[in-house]
């Protein structure tokens, strides 16, 4: 360790002392502040890009562990009703491992690790950081969810003319098992807590969504209606009947999203009282 | 290159004045498998005043309270009293501010591991509100000023120890900050490296006049880059002032090591009389002793029985390592919580 450029130092110590009322008159500009949506869109991207190099086998893992579901439910449930649970459990169980568990994990990982600080150490809105990994992460469920409501369709012979309606169970099933997901991970006093909290969501959501309703206990079946991954799963096994009940589905979806809009707002608490101590 | 200039142009006063600094965390009762640790005062009444264009130094072994200072300035932690001013704002009471303020290098990259090194840059500098065009220019420039185009790519998990860190301090300077905090910059770093983030320092300072906080542990470091440096221990400011400074008070001392072969000849009685004063580290002593007794000890342990086994040996003037050891710094901290060589 030799070549280190040489800083002149004789200045500073002929430099007279003021004791701080100097700067106190004229408080320096400060430099502007990172704005909700722009912010928002920098944490998606980058939240985006961190599944190229490190997400891609978990995908795999939770498409496969729903496709692998129906394939065993296959035996067990004989067509009708029951099997358009079973799919639609399938599909929204991706959502619950990718957005819920990982997710909890995330955050936990992070608030652990102090990568918090990062992002406390910046000028961006608690929400912007909350909203975009929670975004990201139910983006990432979009292939598995679709592919895992695909071949449920076709394994259980199920009509898909109505599958578009993925499109609004994602994104409102999404945010409210993210929103879930980051603020378990951001209040969970310890990391291994944060993990083991996802992954009993995620365990709940696959029980208490794949299993047919009717055939659960009483008790059993108010923890299901406590589940906000239930009311996904139930508007997406609405709409594989041949004329749906669209009022229904709706109110199911409003409940989704009536969930998300509350989780997010307690994780973006949670952050705020996680960043700073 | 030259870093003076600046200092001259905008020497305008304080940028940062800390007063009374207190920080207690609580005793932690003992659990299972985790021992009780009593109440700690990580900052005990810390008071400091670092003036613009300065590269003002913490340094302190392990545990002095360095990093908890760091977090007070930056905003991460609220301090049970005292009071931190930085450009005339009251970040005690404004914590937020600090952000719109200062860029700070923490000592984690968990939050940038798994972006690559152009993403962590221009994601950072967005956040610190800069617009898309804005933060790629700003990303660009400063990956080529550090030499990191190469590796603008790679994902920072995949890099070495130093060049991540090399890398999470590009981010650091995306977006311009009047004020750098810096925890431990260069830990891990090449030589290429450290002078690649000394260069940019004094860029920032002679073009802007920034300044510059900087935690470190490396006291080699500390003698050739800082303007001034506080000593920390157990959460207080045990001496402030420039390394020659700090040094001449203890002038007086000479710093001796020397290297045996294969042990010390203890069966000579020059070298056992040494002994007592010695810091020992395997075949290496450590000695500070007067001139005279320096001379001593040298021509003692060159001529006659004792020079067989000798393998090396220097005389130095003291180094900042001494200054804390004569400050009345703990020895067996220092040996390793002080100099990370």
């Amino acid at each position: 360790m030799t070549s280190i450029i040489p800083a002149r130092t004789a200045p500073s110590r002929t430099r007279p002392r003021p004791t701080g009322s100097a700067a106190r008159t004229v408080p320096a500009p400060l430099a502007p502040r990172a704005r909700l949506l722009p912010s928002l869109a920098a944490v998606y991207r980058a939240q985006l890009s961190r599944a190229r190099v490190a997400r891609i086998p978990l995908l795999f893992v939770a498409t496969f562990q729903s496709v692998g579901i129906m394939v065993l439910m296959r035996g067990v449930v004989d067509g009708g009703a029951e099997a358009r649970a079973v799919v639609a459990g399938s599909s929204v169980l991706v959502v619950a491992f990718v957005a819920l568990n990982l997710l909890a994990q995330y955050f936990g990982q992070l608030r652990a690790g102090g990568g918090l600080d990062h992002y406390a150490t910046l000028p961006v809105p608690p929400a912007a950081v909350v909203l975009g990994a929670a975004a990201a992460y139910a983006s990432f469920t979009v292939p598995g969810t679709v592919f895992t409501a695909i071949t449920g369709s076709v394994l259980f012979q199920l009509p898909m003319t109505h599958l578009w309606v993925l499109v609004a169970v994602i994104p409102l099933s999404g945010a409210a098992l993210a929103g879930l997901g980051a603020a378990l991970g951001l209040l969970a006093p310890r990391q291994e807590l944060a993990t083991l909290l996802g992954q009993l969501g995620m365990s709940a959501a696959l029980l208490l969504g794949v299993l047919p309703a009717d055939r659960l206990p009483e008790p059993v079946g108010w923890a299901r209606d406590l589940l906000p991954s239930t009311y996904g799963v139930e508007a997406l096994a609405r709409s594989f009947d041949a004329s749906p009940d669209w009022g229904m589905i709706g109110l199911f979806l409003a409940v989704c999203a009536v969930v998300g809009v509350l989780s997010l707002a307690v994780a973006t608490w949670a952050y705020r009282r996680a960043a700073v101590r | 290159m030259s870093t003076g200039t600046a200092q001259a142009q905008s020497d305008t006063g304080t940028v940062c004045a800390v007063r009374d600094l207190v920080k207690t965390y609580p005793a932690v009762r003992g659990r299972r498998g985790a021992p009780a640790t009593p109440e700690v005062r990580a900052t005990d009444g810390i008071s400091l005043d670092v003036e613009r264009g300065e590269i003002f130094g913490l340094l302190g072994p392990n545990g002095a309270g360095k990093s908890t200072l760091v977090r007070q300035l930056t905003g991460l932690m609220r301090p049970d009293s005292g009071s931190v001013e930085v450009l005339g704002h009251d970040l005690v009471r404004h914590p937020e501010r600090a952000s719109r303020l200062i860029g700070y290098l923490g000592q984690e990259s968990t939050a940038l591991d798994e972006l690559t090194v152009s993403l962590a840059a221009e994601t950072t500098g967005r956040l610190r509100g800069l617009h898309v065009r804005e933060a790629r220019a700003e990303r660009d420039a400063v990956l080529e000023e550090l030499g990191l185009t190469e590796l603008a790519g790679r994902p920072l998990k995949k890099l070495s120890g130093g060049q991540r860190r090399l890398a999470c301090f590009a981010a650091t300077l995306v977006g311009d900050r009047p004020v750098l905090v810096l925890d431990e910059p260069t830990t891990g770093m090449d030589p290429v490296a450290r002078r690649a983030v000394w260069a940019a320092v004094d860029r920032r300072r002679a073009e802007r006049g920034a300044t510059v906080l900087l935690v470190t542990h490396n006291v080699i470091e500390a003698e050739t880059v800082l303007d001034r440096v506080a000593v920390l221990e157990r959460g207080r400011v045990i001496a402030c002032d420039t390394p020659s400074g700090l040094k001449e008070k203890v002038a007086g001392e000479v710093r001796v090591e020397l290297m045996w072969r294969e042990r010390a000849p203890l069966d000579v009685p020059e070298v056992a009389a040494l002994r007592p004063s010695a810091q020992e580290s395997g075949r290496r002593w450590v000695l500070r002793l007067s001139p005279d007794e320096a001379r001593a000890a040298v021509a003692a342990v060159t001529g006659g029985a004792a020079f067989a086994a000798l393998d090396d040996f220097t005389l130095a003037t003291p180094s900042l390592e001494d200054v804390y050891l004569a400050l009345g710094g703990d020895a067996a901290n220092a040996s390793k919580g002080l100099v990370k060589a």
